[in-house]
Protein backbone atom coordinates (compact mmCIF):
# COMPACT_ATOMS: atom_id res chain seq x y z
CA UNK A 1 0.00 0.00 0.00
CA UNK A 2 1.10 3.56 -0.72
CA UNK A 3 2.52 5.17 2.90
CA UNK A 4 0.98 8.44 1.66
CA UNK A 5 -2.15 7.61 1.12
CA UNK A 6 -2.82 5.20 4.49
CA UNK A 7 -1.35 8.22 6.37
CA UNK A 8 -4.10 10.58 5.24
CA UNK A 9 -6.47 7.56 6.31
CA UNK A 10 -5.35 7.50 9.59
CA UNK A 11 -5.67 11.57 9.95
CA UNK A 12 -9.20 11.29 8.44
CA UNK A 13 -9.85 8.82 10.91
CA UNK A 14 -8.79 10.78 13.69
CA UNK A 15 -10.39 13.67 12.00
CA UNK A 16 -13.79 12.33 12.50
CA UNK A 17 -12.96 10.84 15.87
CA UNK A 18 -12.67 14.30 16.85
CA UNK A 19 -15.66 15.95 15.09
CA UNK A 20 -17.59 13.14 17.12
CA UNK A 21 -15.65 13.43 20.51
CA UNK A 22 -16.32 17.53 19.89
CA UNK A 23 -19.37 18.43 18.11
CA UNK A 24 -21.10 14.95 18.35
CA UNK A 25 -21.65 14.41 14.41
CA UNK A 26 -20.94 11.31 13.60
CA UNK A 27 -19.30 10.95 10.26
CA UNK A 28 -17.22 7.72 11.34
CA UNK A 29 -19.34 5.53 8.82
CA UNK A 30 -19.49 7.53 5.60
CA UNK A 31 -18.45 6.42 2.31
CA UNK A 32 -14.69 7.27 2.62
CA UNK A 33 -14.51 8.05 -1.09
CA UNK A 34 -16.61 11.09 -1.35
CA UNK A 35 -15.75 12.20 1.91
CA UNK A 36 -12.27 12.16 1.22
CA UNK A 37 -12.52 14.32 -1.49
CA UNK A 38 -14.97 16.71 0.22
CA UNK A 39 -12.33 17.13 3.46
CA UNK A 40 -9.42 17.97 0.56
CA UNK A 41 -11.80 20.39 -1.04
CA UNK A 42 -12.10 22.12 2.51
CA UNK A 43 -8.49 21.77 3.22
CA UNK A 44 -7.20 24.84 1.32
CA UNK A 45 -10.02 26.83 2.65
CA UNK A 46 -9.74 26.70 6.21
CA UNK A 47 -5.47 27.56 5.62
CA UNK A 48 -4.41 23.82 6.44
CA UNK A 49 -1.70 22.26 4.70
CA UNK A 50 -2.68 18.67 6.59
CA UNK A 51 -6.23 16.82 7.29
CA UNK A 52 -4.29 16.90 11.13
CA UNK A 53 -3.59 20.52 11.04
CA UNK A 54 -7.45 21.02 10.69
CA UNK A 55 -8.53 18.78 13.64
CA UNK A 56 -6.39 20.56 15.66
CA UNK A 57 -7.89 23.82 14.31
CA UNK A 58 -11.64 22.92 14.95
CA UNK A 59 -10.54 21.27 18.53
CA UNK A 60 -8.86 24.81 19.46
CA UNK A 61 -11.14 26.81 17.20
CA UNK A 62 -14.63 25.55 17.55
CA UNK A 63 -16.38 28.23 15.70
CA UNK A 64 -15.07 26.95 12.52
CA UNK A 65 -17.00 23.65 12.82
CA UNK A 66 -20.16 24.78 11.18
CA UNK A 67 -18.00 26.24 8.54
CA UNK A 68 -16.51 22.89 7.60
CA UNK A 69 -19.97 20.86 7.88
CA UNK A 70 -20.97 22.88 4.95
CA UNK A 71 -17.93 21.15 3.37
CA UNK A 72 -18.84 17.44 4.68
CA UNK A 73 -22.53 17.77 3.75
CA UNK A 74 -23.69 18.17 0.73
CA UNK A 75 -25.91 20.70 0.00
CA UNK A 76 -27.61 20.11 -3.83
CA UNK A 77 -31.16 19.57 -4.47
CA UNK A 78 -34.09 20.73 -7.02
CA UNK A 79 -37.49 20.83 -6.78
CA UNK A 80 -39.29 17.42 -8.19
CA UNK A 81 -35.83 16.48 -9.23
CA UNK A 82 -36.13 12.94 -11.28
CA UNK A 83 -39.86 13.98 -11.88
CA UNK A 84 -40.99 10.55 -12.92
CA UNK A 85 -40.48 9.70 -8.91
CA UNK A 86 -42.81 12.36 -8.02
CA UNK A 87 -45.57 11.41 -10.62
CA UNK A 88 -44.80 7.80 -9.38
CA UNK A 89 -45.93 8.63 -6.09
CA UNK A 90 -48.74 11.05 -7.74
CA UNK A 91 -50.06 8.45 -9.40
CA UNK A 92 -48.83 5.14 -7.14
CA UNK A 93 -48.87 6.43 -3.72
CA UNK A 94 -51.33 9.09 -3.15
CA UNK A 95 -54.72 7.21 -4.15
CA UNK A 96 -53.88 5.01 -1.38
CA UNK A 97 -53.14 7.82 0.67
CA UNK A 98 -56.75 9.09 0.54
CA UNK A 99 -57.63 6.30 2.54
CA UNK A 100 -56.05 8.14 5.32
CA UNK A 101 -58.22 10.26 7.91
CA UNK A 102 -54.73 12.27 8.60
CA UNK A 103 -51.11 11.74 6.59
CA UNK A 104 -47.62 12.07 8.21
CA UNK A 105 -44.63 12.29 5.35
CA UNK A 106 -40.81 12.29 6.64
CA UNK A 107 -38.64 14.25 4.27
CA UNK A 108 -35.01 12.72 6.06
CA UNK A 109 -32.00 14.74 4.90
CA UNK A 110 -34.07 17.42 3.23
CA UNK A 111 -31.04 19.83 2.47
CA UNK A 112 -32.45 23.20 2.16
CA UNK A 113 -36.30 22.10 1.24
CA UNK A 114 -36.92 21.57 -2.82
CA UNK A 115 -37.81 18.20 -2.15
CA UNK A 116 -40.31 18.83 1.19
CA UNK A 117 -42.20 21.32 -0.75
CA UNK A 118 -42.68 19.33 -3.92
CA UNK A 119 -44.31 16.93 -1.91
CA UNK A 120 -46.38 19.46 0.09
CA UNK A 121 -47.41 20.94 -3.52
CA UNK A 122 -48.45 17.48 -4.82
CA UNK A 123 -50.64 16.71 -1.94
CA UNK A 124 -51.91 20.45 -2.14
CA UNK A 125 -52.80 19.85 -5.81
CA UNK A 126 -54.51 16.37 -4.80
CA UNK A 127 -56.34 18.06 -2.22
CA UNK A 128 -54.79 16.16 0.98
CA UNK A 129 -52.47 19.14 2.46
CA UNK A 130 -54.84 19.98 4.80
CA UNK A 131 -54.87 16.52 6.57
CA UNK A 132 -51.13 16.77 6.05
CA UNK A 133 -47.65 17.12 8.51
CA UNK A 134 -44.79 16.50 6.57
CA UNK A 135 -41.34 16.38 9.35
CA UNK A 136 -38.11 17.48 7.31
CA UNK A 137 -34.95 17.07 8.78
CA UNK A 138 -31.58 17.29 8.58
CA UNK A 139 -27.82 17.89 10.76
CA UNK A 140 -27.26 21.16 9.08
CA UNK A 141 -28.61 23.84 10.47
CA UNK A 142 -27.90 26.50 7.91
CA UNK A 143 -29.63 24.54 5.37
CA UNK A 144 -32.62 23.81 7.75
CA UNK A 145 -32.96 27.36 8.04
CA UNK A 146 -33.17 28.07 4.28
CA UNK A 147 -35.51 25.10 3.88
CA UNK A 148 -37.92 26.67 6.76
CA UNK A 149 -37.58 30.40 5.00
CA UNK A 150 -38.40 28.42 1.25
CA UNK A 151 -37.52 31.69 -0.47
CA UNK A 152 -34.98 30.20 -3.94
CA UNK A 153 -33.45 32.13 -6.42
CA UNK A 154 -35.93 32.97 -9.36
CA UNK A 155 -33.45 31.94 -11.51
CA UNK A 156 -33.93 28.23 -10.85
CA UNK A 157 -38.08 28.40 -11.12
CA UNK A 158 -38.16 27.66 -14.43
CA UNK A 159 -36.00 24.47 -14.30
CA UNK A 160 -38.46 23.44 -11.15
CA UNK A 161 -41.43 24.51 -13.26
CA UNK A 162 -40.42 22.43 -16.20
CA UNK A 163 -39.80 18.98 -14.04
CA UNK A 164 -43.25 20.11 -12.11
CA UNK A 165 -45.01 19.86 -15.32
CA UNK A 166 -43.36 16.32 -15.86
CA UNK A 167 -44.64 15.18 -12.33
CA UNK A 168 -48.03 15.83 -13.36
CA UNK A 169 -48.72 19.40 -12.36
CA UNK A 170 -51.77 21.28 -12.38
CA UNK A 171 -51.38 24.45 -11.50
CA UNK A 172 -48.56 26.24 -12.62
CA UNK A 173 -45.69 26.77 -9.56
CA UNK A 174 -46.57 30.80 -9.79
CA UNK A 175 -49.71 29.84 -7.87
CA UNK A 176 -47.44 28.99 -4.96
CA UNK A 177 -45.10 31.41 -4.78
CA UNK A 178 -44.41 35.19 -4.63
CA UNK A 179 -41.37 36.07 -6.37
CA UNK A 180 -39.77 39.51 -5.24
CA UNK A 181 -36.15 40.99 -5.50
CA UNK A 182 -34.65 37.95 -6.95
CA UNK A 183 -36.17 35.10 -4.92
CA UNK A 184 -39.31 33.10 -5.08
CA UNK A 185 -40.84 32.94 -1.93
CA UNK A 186 -42.98 29.60 -1.39
CA UNK A 187 -46.63 30.70 0.23
CA UNK A 188 -47.24 30.47 3.89
CA UNK A 189 -49.87 27.51 3.08
CA UNK A 190 -47.17 25.14 2.05
CA UNK A 191 -44.74 26.35 4.58
CA UNK A 192 -47.27 26.28 7.63
CA UNK A 193 -47.64 22.29 7.11
CA UNK A 194 -44.42 21.31 7.48
CA UNK A 195 -41.63 20.97 11.11
CA UNK A 196 -38.13 21.44 10.30
CA UNK A 197 -35.80 19.70 12.69
CA UNK A 198 -32.43 18.88 13.81
CA UNK A 199 -31.96 15.41 13.90
CA UNK A 200 -29.24 12.76 12.29
CA UNK A 201 -29.65 9.20 10.86
CA UNK A 202 -26.63 8.73 12.11
CA UNK A 203 -27.58 9.20 16.12
CA UNK A 204 -31.16 9.81 16.59
CA UNK A 205 -34.09 7.79 16.78
CA UNK A 206 -37.39 7.23 15.51
CA UNK A 207 -39.38 10.20 16.74
CA UNK A 208 -43.35 9.76 14.51
CA UNK A 209 -45.05 6.55 13.03
CA UNK A 210 -45.63 8.16 9.19
CA UNK A 211 -47.35 6.74 6.22
CA UNK A 212 -44.36 7.98 4.06
CA UNK A 213 -40.45 8.48 4.13
CA UNK A 214 -38.73 9.60 1.56
CA UNK A 215 -35.14 9.87 1.70
CA UNK A 216 -33.07 11.01 -1.27
CA UNK A 217 -29.02 11.09 -2.22
CA UNK A 218 -28.35 11.06 1.86
CA UNK A 219 -27.83 6.99 1.98
CA UNK A 220 -25.51 7.44 -0.97
CA UNK A 221 -23.39 9.26 1.07
CA UNK A 222 -23.25 6.27 4.05
CA UNK A 223 -21.07 3.20 4.25
CA UNK A 224 -23.25 -0.17 4.40
CA UNK A 225 -23.50 -0.15 8.12
CA UNK A 226 -24.63 3.44 8.64
CA UNK A 227 -27.44 2.51 5.66
CA UNK A 228 -28.34 -0.31 7.69
CA UNK A 229 -29.15 1.89 10.78
CA UNK A 230 -31.09 4.54 8.48
CA UNK A 231 -33.27 2.07 6.37
CA UNK A 232 -33.74 0.02 10.40
CA UNK A 233 -34.95 3.62 11.58
CA UNK A 234 -37.29 4.02 8.19
CA UNK A 235 -38.47 0.46 8.94
CA UNK A 236 -39.29 1.14 12.46
CA UNK A 237 -41.10 5.01 11.36
CA UNK A 238 -43.22 2.78 8.82
CA UNK A 239 -46.45 0.62 9.94
CA UNK A 240 -47.46 -1.97 7.39
CA UNK A 241 -47.87 -0.60 4.05
CA UNK A 242 -45.85 1.95 4.69
CA UNK A 243 -44.20 3.82 1.53
CA UNK A 244 -40.58 4.61 1.53
CA UNK A 245 -39.02 6.51 -1.74
CA UNK A 246 -35.02 6.58 -2.47
CA UNK A 247 -32.63 8.16 -5.14
CA UNK A 248 -32.49 7.02 -8.47
CA UNK A 249 -29.37 5.47 -7.72
CA UNK A 250 -30.20 3.63 -4.12
CA UNK A 251 -31.44 0.47 -2.90
CA UNK A 252 -32.73 -2.18 -0.59
CA UNK A 253 -31.35 -4.91 -2.45
CA UNK A 254 -28.09 -5.33 -0.60
CA UNK A 255 -29.69 -4.03 2.63
CA UNK A 256 -30.48 -7.05 5.52
CA UNK A 257 -33.64 -4.86 6.06
CA UNK A 258 -34.61 -5.96 2.35
CA UNK A 259 -37.30 -8.50 3.44
CA UNK A 260 -39.07 -5.97 5.52
CA UNK A 261 -39.89 -4.12 2.46
CA UNK A 262 -41.90 -5.01 -1.14
CA UNK A 263 -40.65 -2.79 -4.38
CA UNK A 264 -43.62 -0.90 -5.01
CA UNK A 265 -42.53 1.02 -8.48
CA UNK A 266 -39.19 -0.12 -9.11
CA UNK A 267 -37.95 2.19 -11.31
CA UNK A 268 -38.75 4.46 -9.50
CA UNK A 269 -37.38 2.92 -6.26
CA UNK A 270 -40.95 3.39 -4.28
CA UNK A 271 -40.81 0.21 -1.52
CA UNK A 272 -43.65 -0.69 0.64
CA UNK A 273 -43.23 -1.95 4.15
CA UNK A 274 -44.20 -5.21 4.70
CA UNK B 1 2.71 -10.35 -23.82
CA UNK B 2 1.50 -7.37 -24.83
CA UNK B 3 2.56 -5.62 -28.32
CA UNK B 4 3.46 -2.39 -27.91
CA UNK B 5 2.93 0.52 -30.18
CA UNK B 6 6.30 0.52 -31.89
CA UNK B 7 6.58 3.70 -32.81
CA UNK B 8 5.92 5.27 -29.31
CA UNK B 9 8.84 2.77 -27.75
CA UNK B 10 6.95 2.50 -24.63
CA UNK B 11 6.63 0.51 -21.46
CA UNK B 12 3.82 -1.72 -21.02
CA UNK B 13 1.87 -2.47 -18.50
CA UNK B 14 2.28 -6.05 -16.70
CA UNK B 15 -0.91 -7.74 -17.61
CA UNK B 16 -1.27 -9.69 -14.34
CA UNK B 17 -1.12 -6.84 -12.50
CA UNK B 18 -3.64 -4.90 -13.71
CA UNK B 19 -6.61 -5.32 -11.68
CA UNK B 20 -8.94 -2.50 -13.25
CA UNK B 21 -9.65 0.05 -16.18
CA UNK B 22 -10.86 3.32 -16.27
CA UNK B 23 -11.38 5.08 -19.04
CA UNK B 24 -12.72 8.87 -19.37
CA UNK B 25 -14.18 10.38 -22.68
CA UNK B 26 -15.92 13.60 -23.76
CA UNK B 27 -16.71 15.26 -27.08
CA UNK B 28 -16.26 12.92 -29.66
CA UNK B 29 -16.78 9.91 -27.02
CA UNK B 30 -19.37 8.10 -28.62
CA UNK B 31 -17.15 6.90 -31.32
CA UNK B 32 -13.65 6.62 -29.54
CA UNK B 33 -15.17 3.98 -27.20
CA UNK B 34 -17.27 2.47 -30.13
CA UNK B 35 -14.00 2.00 -31.03
CA UNK B 36 -11.83 0.69 -28.13
CA UNK B 37 -14.93 -0.93 -26.08
CA UNK B 38 -15.54 -3.83 -28.06
CA UNK B 39 -12.00 -5.48 -27.40
CA UNK B 40 -12.77 -5.96 -23.68
CA UNK B 41 -13.14 -9.85 -24.02
CA UNK B 42 -16.51 -11.71 -23.13
CA UNK B 43 -14.53 -13.60 -20.24
CA UNK B 44 -12.21 -10.44 -19.17
CA UNK B 45 -12.25 -10.81 -15.32
CA UNK B 46 -10.99 -7.06 -14.43
CA UNK B 47 -14.15 -4.33 -14.51
CA UNK B 48 -13.59 -1.84 -16.70
CA UNK B 49 -15.26 1.82 -15.79
CA UNK B 50 -15.90 4.33 -18.36
CA UNK B 51 -17.30 8.26 -17.39
CA UNK B 52 -18.62 9.76 -20.47
CA UNK B 53 -19.58 13.36 -20.61
CA UNK B 54 -23.50 13.91 -22.02
CA UNK B 55 -25.06 17.19 -22.76
CA UNK B 56 -27.09 17.75 -20.07
CA UNK B 57 -30.62 16.13 -20.16
CA UNK B 58 -29.86 13.35 -22.76
CA UNK B 59 -30.99 10.44 -20.60
CA UNK B 60 -28.82 7.56 -20.46
CA UNK B 61 -29.33 5.20 -23.36
CA UNK B 62 -25.45 4.42 -23.01
CA UNK B 63 -25.84 0.68 -21.83
CA UNK B 64 -28.53 -0.14 -24.50
CA UNK B 65 -26.09 1.33 -27.03
CA UNK B 66 -22.68 -0.37 -25.85
CA UNK B 67 -24.16 -3.93 -24.86
CA UNK B 68 -25.20 -4.41 -28.49
CA UNK B 69 -21.52 -3.45 -29.32
CA UNK B 70 -19.37 -5.16 -27.00
CA UNK B 71 -18.87 -9.01 -25.84
CA UNK B 72 -18.15 -8.38 -22.29
CA UNK B 73 -21.02 -7.31 -20.43
CA UNK B 74 -22.52 -3.75 -19.86
CA UNK B 75 -24.01 -2.41 -16.90
CA UNK B 76 -24.43 0.79 -15.03
CA UNK B 77 -24.06 0.23 -11.49
CA UNK B 78 -25.95 0.96 -8.14
CA UNK B 79 -24.77 2.34 -5.29
CA UNK B 80 -22.50 -0.23 -2.83
CA UNK B 81 -23.07 -2.62 -5.51
CA UNK B 82 -20.01 -4.74 -5.30
CA UNK B 83 -17.79 -4.71 -8.26
CA UNK B 84 -17.78 -7.49 -10.76
CA UNK B 85 -15.69 -7.94 -13.95
CA UNK B 86 -17.26 -6.34 -17.01
CA UNK B 87 -17.79 -2.92 -18.15
CA UNK B 88 -20.04 -0.28 -16.16
CA UNK B 89 -20.85 2.88 -16.74
CA UNK B 90 -21.19 6.42 -14.74
CA UNK B 91 -25.30 7.35 -14.58
CA UNK B 92 -26.12 10.42 -15.70
CA UNK B 93 -25.79 13.23 -13.17
CA UNK B 94 -24.35 11.24 -10.71
CA UNK B 95 -20.25 11.09 -9.67
CA UNK B 96 -18.85 7.46 -9.74
CA UNK B 97 -16.90 6.53 -7.36
CA UNK B 98 -14.67 3.22 -6.31
CA UNK B 99 -15.13 2.57 -2.54
CA UNK B 100 -12.01 0.59 -0.55
CA UNK B 101 -14.44 -2.86 -0.18
CA UNK B 102 -14.50 -3.03 -3.60
CA UNK B 103 -17.91 -1.50 -4.04
CA UNK B 104 -19.54 1.24 -6.39
CA UNK B 105 -20.09 4.41 -4.36
CA UNK B 106 -21.91 7.80 -5.61
CA UNK B 107 -22.06 11.11 -4.89
CA UNK B 108 -23.93 14.53 -6.14
CA UNK B 109 -21.46 16.68 -4.94
CA UNK B 110 -21.16 20.00 -7.14
CA UNK B 111 -19.15 19.43 -10.85
CA UNK B 112 -16.15 19.29 -11.48
CA UNK B 113 -15.09 20.98 -14.14
CA UNK B 114 -18.72 21.09 -15.22
CA UNK B 115 -19.23 18.03 -15.26
CA UNK B 116 -20.99 15.31 -13.09
CA UNK B 117 -20.26 12.60 -13.72
CA UNK B 118 -16.62 14.20 -13.63
CA UNK B 119 -13.70 11.73 -14.81
CA UNK B 120 -11.55 12.87 -12.14
CA UNK B 121 -13.96 12.07 -9.60
CA UNK B 122 -14.23 8.44 -10.78
CA UNK B 123 -9.65 8.08 -11.40
CA UNK B 124 -8.74 9.64 -8.07
CA UNK B 125 -11.28 7.27 -6.15
CA UNK B 126 -10.12 4.21 -8.07
CA UNK B 127 -6.30 5.26 -7.71
CA UNK B 128 -6.77 5.09 -4.39
CA UNK B 129 -8.14 1.77 -4.24
CA UNK B 130 -6.22 0.07 -6.98
CA UNK B 131 -2.88 1.91 -6.76
CA UNK B 132 -0.71 0.22 -9.16
CA UNK B 133 -3.39 -2.56 -10.39
CA UNK B 134 -4.85 0.44 -12.50
CA UNK B 135 -4.91 1.73 -16.14
CA UNK B 136 -6.42 4.82 -16.84
CA UNK B 137 -7.19 5.88 -20.24
CA UNK B 138 -7.88 9.51 -21.34
CA UNK B 139 -9.80 9.44 -24.83
CA UNK B 140 -11.25 12.67 -27.01
CA UNK B 141 -12.53 15.99 -25.24
CA UNK B 142 -12.82 19.38 -25.13
CA UNK B 143 -12.50 19.91 -21.16
CA UNK B 144 -9.69 19.43 -18.76
CA UNK B 145 -11.36 17.01 -16.48
CA UNK B 146 -9.42 13.94 -16.30
CA UNK B 147 -5.86 15.35 -16.18
CA UNK B 148 -6.11 15.68 -12.26
CA UNK B 149 -7.27 12.13 -12.20
CA UNK B 150 -4.75 11.08 -14.57
CA UNK B 151 -2.42 12.40 -12.50
CA UNK B 152 -3.04 10.63 -9.36
CA UNK B 153 -3.16 7.37 -10.94
CA UNK B 154 0.32 8.02 -11.96
CA UNK B 155 0.95 9.01 -8.28
CA UNK B 156 -0.28 5.88 -6.69
CA UNK B 157 2.02 3.86 -8.93
CA UNK B 158 -0.70 2.84 -11.94
CA UNK B 159 -0.58 3.17 -16.00
CA UNK B 160 -1.80 5.53 -18.00
CA UNK B 161 -2.69 5.84 -21.51
CA UNK B 162 -3.97 8.78 -23.38
CA UNK B 163 -5.46 9.24 -26.87
CA UNK B 164 -2.88 10.93 -29.13
CA UNK B 165 -4.59 14.55 -28.63
CA UNK B 166 -3.38 14.91 -32.91
CA UNK B 167 -5.50 12.31 -33.31
CA UNK B 168 -8.37 13.23 -31.55
CA UNK B 169 -11.56 14.28 -32.41
CA UNK B 170 -11.23 16.79 -29.79
CA UNK B 171 -7.50 17.50 -28.50
CA UNK B 172 -7.99 19.44 -25.40
CA UNK B 173 -8.72 16.85 -22.82
CA UNK B 174 -6.20 14.78 -23.87
CA UNK B 175 -3.57 17.44 -23.95
CA UNK B 176 -4.51 18.34 -20.72
CA UNK B 177 -3.99 14.99 -19.43
CA UNK B 178 -0.37 14.49 -21.29
CA UNK B 179 0.96 17.37 -19.82
CA UNK B 180 -0.52 16.91 -16.50
CA UNK B 181 0.37 13.33 -16.01
CA UNK B 182 3.27 12.46 -18.30
CA UNK B 183 1.28 8.95 -19.35
CA UNK B 184 3.28 5.98 -20.38
CA UNK B 185 1.37 5.60 -23.66
CA UNK B 186 0.34 8.30 -26.03
CA UNK B 187 -1.29 6.59 -29.08
CA UNK B 188 -3.86 6.47 -31.49
CA UNK B 189 -7.58 4.84 -31.06
CA UNK B 190 -6.80 1.30 -32.76
CA UNK B 191 -3.55 1.20 -30.91
CA UNK B 192 -5.55 1.61 -27.65
CA UNK B 193 -8.03 -0.94 -28.27
CA UNK B 194 -5.14 -3.79 -28.55
CA UNK B 195 -3.94 -2.63 -24.93
CA UNK B 196 -7.28 -2.61 -23.71
CA UNK B 197 -7.74 -5.94 -25.18
CA UNK B 198 -4.65 -7.24 -24.24
CA UNK B 199 -4.66 -6.07 -19.97
CA UNK B 200 -8.26 -6.89 -19.81
CA UNK B 201 -8.06 -10.81 -21.29
CA UNK B 202 -8.11 -13.56 -19.27
CA UNK B 203 -5.50 -15.04 -17.28
CA UNK B 204 -3.57 -18.14 -17.96
CA UNK B 205 -3.72 -19.05 -13.94
C1 LIG C 1 -27.52 15.75 -1.48
S1 LIG C 1 -28.54 16.32 -0.18
C2 LIG C 1 -30.10 15.61 -0.60
C3 LIG C 1 -31.22 16.63 -0.62
C4 LIG C 1 -32.60 16.11 -0.99
N1 LIG C 1 -32.99 14.94 -0.23
C5 LIG C 1 -32.68 15.80 -2.47
O1 LIG C 1 -32.64 14.64 -2.86
O2 LIG C 1 -32.78 16.75 -3.26
C6 LIG C 1 -27.99 15.33 1.21
C7 LIG C 1 -28.47 15.86 2.55
O3 LIG C 1 -28.28 14.86 3.57
C8 LIG C 1 -27.95 15.51 4.77
N2 LIG C 1 -27.35 14.57 5.70
C9 LIG C 1 -26.07 14.13 5.72
N3 LIG C 1 -25.87 13.31 6.77
C10 LIG C 1 -27.07 13.21 7.42
C11 LIG C 1 -27.50 12.50 8.58
N4 LIG C 1 -26.64 11.75 9.29
N5 LIG C 1 -28.78 12.62 8.96
C12 LIG C 1 -29.64 13.40 8.24
N6 LIG C 1 -29.29 14.09 7.15
C13 LIG C 1 -28.01 14.00 6.73
C14 LIG C 1 -27.04 16.63 4.31
O4 LIG C 1 -26.90 17.65 5.27
C15 LIG C 1 -27.72 17.09 3.03
O5 LIG C 1 -28.63 18.13 3.29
Amino acid sequence: MNPAASALDIEIRLLLEAIYLRFHHDFRSYSMASLKRRIAVALPRFGCETVSALQAKLLHEPDTFNALLQYLTVQVSDMFRDPSYFRAFREKIVPDLRTYPSLKLWVAGCSTGEEVYSFAIILDEEGLLDRTLIYATDINPEALQKAEAGVYAVERLSAFEENHRLAGGKRPLAAYCTTAYGGAALSRSLRAKVVFSDHSLATDNVFAEVQVVSCRNVLIYFARALQDRAVGLFKEALPRRGFLGLGSKETLQFSPHMHAFEEHVRDDRWYRRC
Amino acid sequence: MLSAPKSYGVVVPRVPAVKAVCIGASAGGIEALTAVLPSVPADTPIPVFVVIHLPPGRSSRLVELFASRCQARVREPLDKEPIGPGIWFAAPDYHLLVESDFTFGFSVDEPVHFSRPAIDMLFTSAADVYGEGLVGIVLTGASQDGADGARAIRDAGGFVIVQDPMTALASTMPAAAVGRATPQIVTTLPEIALLLRDVARARES
